[in-house]
Formats: structure tokens, C-alpha cells, sequence
């Protein structure tokens, strides 16, 4: 049971939700696409690419994790305010991808908790949207209760 | 106060001159009796302190920061980390820069943090597998990479492509050229600030990424150039689709133009900024735009020449002073350049089969499955166990809009390579990154970088 | 072959040359790797276009060669060297000196294969993190897989 002030609190954070630029390998060109004029992000309220994780409310975690770069992705994570919101793109981020081997994280949920799985290799632009949108529907519902 | 009129009063202050002074908030001889304010907070202007700093800060000069140039030894210098997740270093490289003031003195990037481990994935994969691997790498230009392994295993073999494989290769390269550097202009503009460069780029990508969907069916990592020639001819009416390509991009080329070449502050913050000379982009094995924009023409396209593009005629653009200014023109004539190469293949493409006829080594087509035993058992072998190469070794180099991406290849009998290397051109461009760096602005860091157009599935691997 | 590569030959007798599908090769044995590749430099390769290595295992004498490809833009012509490396504490002469740009070239050698490259400036671990241990691309390191539901994960034998 939603109160009215969480039905409206889920409604101002769905329609402005800022992105942190976690752009690792080929998705983050397919994340920068769907910002950019043809697929707009904008029409939601996310072209705003937040730089700083202070400032961000959304991780989109596109491309492969190394394991050099774990640490830097948890840290990342951590200096995001609450709440956040984390959505794994591609394959490479969800599973590992075509790359089970010494080098990769196999699936970034082993170091963030992951609310939405975005399939792919890479997904593209009208997959991201999907998924953002899905996500959107999920805070919108209250499922993910912050 | 040398007024004999004065009264010492205890706050110090003048009394209000009622001749000249009418409206006077604190009044003196009202503070409390115990109120003994003192010098603490005062800020006095000693006479040493009215030099050239002082001039500068209230505005009576304009001066340059150069101007206070003092010695900061080695120890004092400001060490800065810039990444690995910032918005600016193009994928997630790591900068340690040693900074006095805002000069830069010395940077070491520092890499590695995307490594995916692909060449021991390489020898996972069989070799018609391979390409889906080597695409990854310069995930900007993931044709070229394809081209140059395709081109490698295919040595090792001894085969030659049918004539329409050959031009396919080049149509789709030079697109894919043409692609990456929409991109580098793109996040160019967008981090020196012109932002819209950002849009217009991505927006001339999508018709390229639209035509590659057509034909190989992903819009990125296709893993369409395949040992053997291509994966699939290319699509009814790709004509049309090219011809539009073709009509669509020149007048957006000036448009970019319009925006970017005769601004005074694009002028300002590319020219003279990030300098290479020659001679040291040669000793430090940097090729590719960044290269020719300090004067050197060397391109592997006319030097050694692969898939028949001897045939085409282009030109080499060649820079001069190799600052970004230099690259960024570079690029954008490259473009234009590979819009003639793409215009030429298109008038003259061959008629043929888009793979070579030998079964053994590419796959049958799929409807010859239900007829043929021997098609089946192709097919059934090729997908399972892949084909084996002789034993043998090579080094391929094709020319990606970055520079020399090269493949190395060693077979030793088997269906996997034994070893596969490649020769990745950001690699080594970023070694030049501290040299164009050296003695700039934190400012022209970025514009630094961005001119060397990293991609870092390249470096890492 | 081409002329500058015949007048190299010349100098060096030690090495022996072979062709590679087209490409000349040259069989350098280690103590002269320093030397043929300054020889290399003054005949005009001015560019070390790559430098990397092959874990020959059990195959061959020496478990280790490591591949330098030399290009000369004044000539147009490639040249591979190649020299083979031993198993115990594999070492060979560094070509930054010479060449500049085989700097991050080397420091990947030396981190994916644990080979050290005598004279190079600064010979840390470049793409592993730093306190990894193991050289991910020797043939008797694993690939690491996790085992995945229904995929034979192809092993490395």
C-alpha cells in the first residue's frame, strides 16, 4: 500500500532521473546513441549525463567490468546518494559476456546490487530505452522500495 | 589623526564632523562602556604588498599567469588523478598528472582497466569464431579489426577472396571509417565544448549504423568479415541506401564546418595546443591521423595496399603542425576522402560470390543443407570442430581510422590459433599523449586527449 | 629479398633468415638482439611497429620467442625478428632505447608473460592490476572460466 506522498515521491523521481556517465566499452557508444538526437533520452528528463556520482541517481554500468576496475565501480557506487538505482547493460555487465575467462567480473552484480538486466551485445538503443522505462514502471509500482 | 580637533574616543573612530557629515549610523561615544574593539580583524595594507599581484587582482592589469613564474621544485608539485571514470577520457583511462599551478610537468596514463583477456580468449575460439572476438577490441572500427584477422588467417591458408569479397571489404570499412570518425568529432566538439558537435555526429552516425543493420544485422560489432570473404552479400537495394549516404553527408560536413572552422574560440583552444612533431610520433610508433597531421605521409592503404584497394582512387590528407587543430582537419577530410572510396566501390562493384567456394573452409548455403549430404557434413564440421589452418605464422596490418591495426597470428595445425596478437594503433598513440601534454594547460588536457581519439578496447584489450 | 635486408644479412651471420607467406622473418639468437635491431635502425626501420611474444611450451628448445615487427617508411618494407627466450628467468635486451615506442610494448610482455626486458626505463605490470600474480597469457595459466549451465567451456590442454 503506497501513501499519496510515495505515490507522488516515485512519480518526481521516475520523471528526472539523472544517469551517472559509467561508459566502460561498446555499450557506452550505444548509451551516448540513445542520448543523443535519434533515440532521445531527453523526452524522459535523463539527457543529463550527471559526471559527478554525487550528483546521479541512475548507474548504468555499460560495457565489461575488469577486474582492475571493480573496486573503482563499488567506490563509484558507494558515493552515489540514496536512492540509486543501478541498471547492467549488456551482456558483458549482466553475465560476463562472450568473455568467461580471467579477466572479467563475471557479472557486475557481484559487486553492485543490480535492479535491471539489460540483454545485448551491445543492446541497442531501443533495448536501453526498454529497460529504462521498465525500470521506471518498477519505481512507479513501488516494487523497488527505497 | 593629526587634527587638533580630534577627540580620542574609546572606539576609536573620529567623531561625526557635523559640517560635512550629516548622517553618521554609529554615533560615537554610545558603545557600552567595556566595548574595547581591537586591530585583529583590520587588514592593514603594508606598502610591500602594492606590487603586480595586487594590480592584477583588482583589475588595474591584465596579466597572464605566466607572469608569476615561480620555481616550484619537484616535491611541491600538485599530482592530480584524472579517471578512471570521468566523462572526458573517452572510456576509462587514468591519468596522474603532476602539476605546478596549472602547467602541466609530467603525466603517466595509466591503463589496464579494461582489460577483457581477448587474446587468451582468441585461442578459445576457432578461427571462423575469432572475428566475433577481434571485433571487440576497437569497438569504434569493428570492420577493420575483422579485416585485418580475416586478412591474416587467410595468409596463413593461402587463399584469396572472390573479387566482390574484396570490394564488400572495402565498402564496409571505409563506412565504418567514416562512422569512427563522427565519433571522434562528436565527443571532439563535445569536450571542447561545442556541444551540439555531440548531436550532429551521433545523428550522421545513425544513417551508417542503419545501412550496417541492413547488411550484417547489428549495428555494432557486426562480425561480418569473416575468413573466407563476408558473412552475406549485401542487401537488395543497397544501392539506394548508399547513394543516400553518399547525397546526405557532404552538406552535412559543412555544416559542421559552419560551426566549427572559423570559430574563434574552436581556433583558440585546438591551434598550437598538444603539439607532436614527427619525429618524435615516429619514434613512438604513432601512426594513423595523428601521424599525417604532423606531416607525415605515410597511410597503409597506398603503402601496402590490401583487398584491392589499389583499385580506388583518394588522397592522403597531410597536416602540418600536428596540434589538435591539425587533427581534427585531418579527420574530417578523411571523411570526404573515404565518401570517394565508397562512391567508386559502389560504381564499380563486381558481380560474384561474397565467399570463397572452397567448403572447407566457409559454410554452404543454408538451403543446399536439405540436399547435399556433403553440404550437411560441411556445414556440421565448419560450426563444430572449425577448420584447421596450417601451421605458420603472420603479421597482417590494415589501416583503421586510428592507424596501424595489425594482427599476429600463429597457427599451430589446429582448428583455434595458437596464438593471436594484435597490434592495437591506441596503444601506442597514447604513449605520445605525455609528449603533447608536457609543459600545457589542465585546459588543453582534455582537448589532448580527445584529439588522440583513444578507444579503450584497443589499449586494453 | 630487399636490398637493405640483404646487407643486413651480411653483417650477421648468426642469424637466420626464412620467409613467412611473403614476409621476411629473421631468426635472431639473444645476444644479438640488441645488436641486429641497432643495425636494423641504422639501415632505416625507423619505426618498431610491435613487440610481443609466444609461449612455445613444450614445442620448441627454448619455451619463450619473442616477435618484434620493424617497419621502414623510407623503404616500405616489414621485417619480423624473432628470438627465442628460455624457460628459467626469461630475459632479453630492451629496444626503448632504440625505440620509444616499443615502451608499452615490452611492460605488456613482461605482464602477460613474465619475460624481463633488460634496460627498459619501467618495467611494472600495465594491464593486470599491480598485485596480480601469475602471467595470464603463459599456456600453463587457466583461462579462468567459470563453469556455465549447458556450454562445454572449451579447456586449454
Amino acid at each position: 500500500m503506497m501513501t499519496t506522498v510515495e505515490r507522488a515521491a516515485n512519480w518526481a523521481r521516475t520523471r528526472s532521473m539523472f544517469p551517472a556517465t559509467f561508459g566502460l566499452a561498446c555499450c557506452a557508444i550505444e548509451m551516448m546513441a540513445t542520448g543523443a538526437a535519434h533515440y532521445d533520452l531527453a523526452r524522459f528528463g535523463m539527457e543529463v549525463f550527471r559526471a559527478s556520482p554525487r550528483q546521479a541517481d541512475l548507474m548504468i554500468v555499460a560495457g565489461r567490468v575488469s577486474q582492475k576496475m571493480a573496486p573503482v565501480l563499488r567506490q563509484v557506487y558507494d558515493q552515489m546518494p540514496d536512492p540509486k538505482w543501478v541498471i547492467s547493460m549488456g551482456a558483458c555487465a549482466s553475465t560476463g559476456g562472450m568473455f568467461n575467462n580471467y579477466a572479467l567480473v563475471q557479472g557486475v552484480d557481484q559487486v553492485v546490487p543490480v535492479d535491471i538486466y539489460v540483454p545485448g551485445c551491445p543492446p541497442g538503443p531501443q533495448s536501453l530505452m526498454h529497460g529504462i522505462l521498465t525500470l521506471h514502471d518498477k519505481i512507479m509500482a513501488g516494487e523497488i522500495v527505497r | 589623526m593629526d587634527d587638533e580637533q580630534t577627540v580620542k574616543t574609546e572606539g576609536g573612530r573620529p567623531p561625526a564632523n557635523p559640517e560635512t557629515e550629516t548622517l553618521d549610523i554609529w554615533v560615537a561615544g554610545t558603545e557600552e562602556p567595556e566595548f574595547h574593539p581591537t586591530d585583529e580583524g583590520t587588514q592593514e595594507l603594508g606598502p610591500d604588498e602594492s606590487d603586480d599581484r595586487l594590480d592584477d587582482q583588482f583589475g588595474r592589469v591584465v596579466a597572464d599567469d605566466y607572469l608569476f613564474d615561480d620555481e616550484v621544485a619537484e616535491e611541491e608539485r600538485t599530482v592530480l588523478n584524472m579517471g578512471p571514470q570521468h566523462p572526458s577520457t573517452h572510456g576509462v583511462l587514468r591519468l596522474h598528472l603532476e602539476l605546478e599551478g596549472e602547467t602541466i610537468r609530467r603525466t603517466k596514463p595509466i591503463i589496464g582497466y579494461l582489460h577483457t583477456g581477448m587474446e587468451k580468449t582468441a585461442e578459445q575460439l576457432t578461427f571462423s569464431q575469432g572475428p566475433t572476438n577481434v571485433t571487440r577490441m576497437d569497438y569504434l572500427a569493428p570492420l577493420h579489426g575483422e579485416l585485418g584477422y580475416s586478412l591474416a588467417v587467410e595468409r596463413l591458408l593461402d587463399v584469396e577472396v572472390p573479387p566482390r569479397a574484396a570490394a564488400i571489404r572495402i565498402l564496409m570499412t571505409e563506412l565504418n571509417r567514416i562512422a569512427s570518425h563522427l565519433v571522434a568529432l562528436a565527443t571532439n566538439g563535445m569536450d571542447i565544448g561545442a556541444l551540439s558537435m555531440m548531436i550532429y555526429g551521433f545523428r550522421e552516425r545513425e544513417s551508417i549504423l542503419a545501412f550496417f543493420e541492413k547488411t550484417t544485422g547489428l549495428r555494432m560489432n557486426h562480425n561480418y568479415i569473416r575468413p573466407g570473404g563476408v558473412a552475406a552479400d549485401l542487401a537488395p537495394g543497397w544501392k539506394d541506401d548508399v547513394a543516400a549516404i553518399l547525397d546526405d553527408l557532404p552538406k552535412r560536413l559543412r555544416q559542421y564546418d559552419d560551426l566549427l572552422e572559423k570559430n574563434p574560440i574552436w581556433l583558440a583552444r585546438t591551434k598550437g595546443v598538444g603539439v607532436i612533431s614527427p619525429e618524435e610520433a615516429i619514434a613512438y610508433s604513432i601512426t594513423g591521423p595523428i601521424l599525417r597531421a604532423t606531416g607525415v605521409d605515410w597511410d597503409l592503404r597506398k603503402a601496402f595496399p590490401y583487398s584491392g584497394i589499389d583499385q580506388y582512387e583518394f588522397e592522403v590528407p597531410v597536416g602540418e603542425n600536428g596540434d589538435v587543430y591539425d587533427r581534427y582537419r585531418v579527420r574530417v577530410e578523411e571523411i570526404t576522402e573515404s565518401l570517394k572510396i565508397v562512391e567508386q566501390v559502389m560504381d564499380t562493384m563486381p558481380k560474384g560470390d561474397y565467399r570463397i567456394g572452397d567448403r572447407k573452409i566457409t559454410p554452404p548455403p543454408r538451403a543446399r543443407i536439405d540436399e547435399s549430404m556433403e553440404a550437411l557434413i560441411h556445414h556440421f564440421k565448419l560450426f563444430t570442430e572449425g577448420f584447421k589452418v596450417p601451421e605458420g605464422e603472420t603479421y597482417v596490418a590494415v589501416e583503421s581510422p586510428r592507424g596501424e591495426l595489425g594482427c599476429y597470428v600463429v597457427s599451430d595445425g589446429q582448428a583455434r590459433p595458437y596464438r593471436m596478437h594484435t597490434r592495437a594503433p591506441s596503444f601506442y598513440n597514447l604513449q605520445g599523449l605525455p609528449i603533447a601534454m608536457a609543459d600545457s594547460l589542465v585546459a588543453d588536457t582534455i582537448a589532448t586527449i580527445a584529439s588522440m581519439d583513444p578507444v579503450m578496447g584497443d589499449v586494453d584489450r | 629479398m630487399s636490398p637493405i635486408l640483404a646487407k643486413l644479412a651480411e653483417r650477421f651471420e648468426s642469424v637466420t633468415w626464412e620467409e613467412s607467406h611473403g614476409q621476411d622473418v629473421a631468426r635472431v639468437p639473444g645476444e644479438n638482439w640488441e645488436a641486429f635491431a641497432r643495425a636494423a635502425k641504422e639501415s632505416g626501420f625507423e619505426v618498431c611497429a610491435d613487440v610481443t611474444a609466444v609461449d612455445r611450451m613444450r614445442s620448441r628448445p627454448e619455451r619463450y620467442e619473442v616477435v618484434a615487427s620493424l617497419l621502414s617508411m623510407s623503404h616500405r618494407v616489414r621485417l619480423r625478428m624473432i628470438t627465442a627466450v628460455g624457460r628459467e628467468n626469461p630475459s632479453v635486451a630492451s629496444l626503448t632505447p632504440l625505440w620509444p615506442g616499443a615502451g608499452y610494448a615490452e611492460r605488456e610482455v613482461y605482464d602477460m608473460f613474465g619475460i624481463g626486458f633488460e634496460g627498459h626505463p619501467d618495467l611494472t605490470r600495465i594491464l593486470m592490476p599491480d598485485d596480480w600474480e601469475g602471467y595470464p597469457l603463459r599456456k600453463d595459466f587457466a583461462v579462468g572460466s567459470v563453469p556455465v549451465q549447458f556450454k562445454m567451456s572449451h579447456q586449454v590442454n
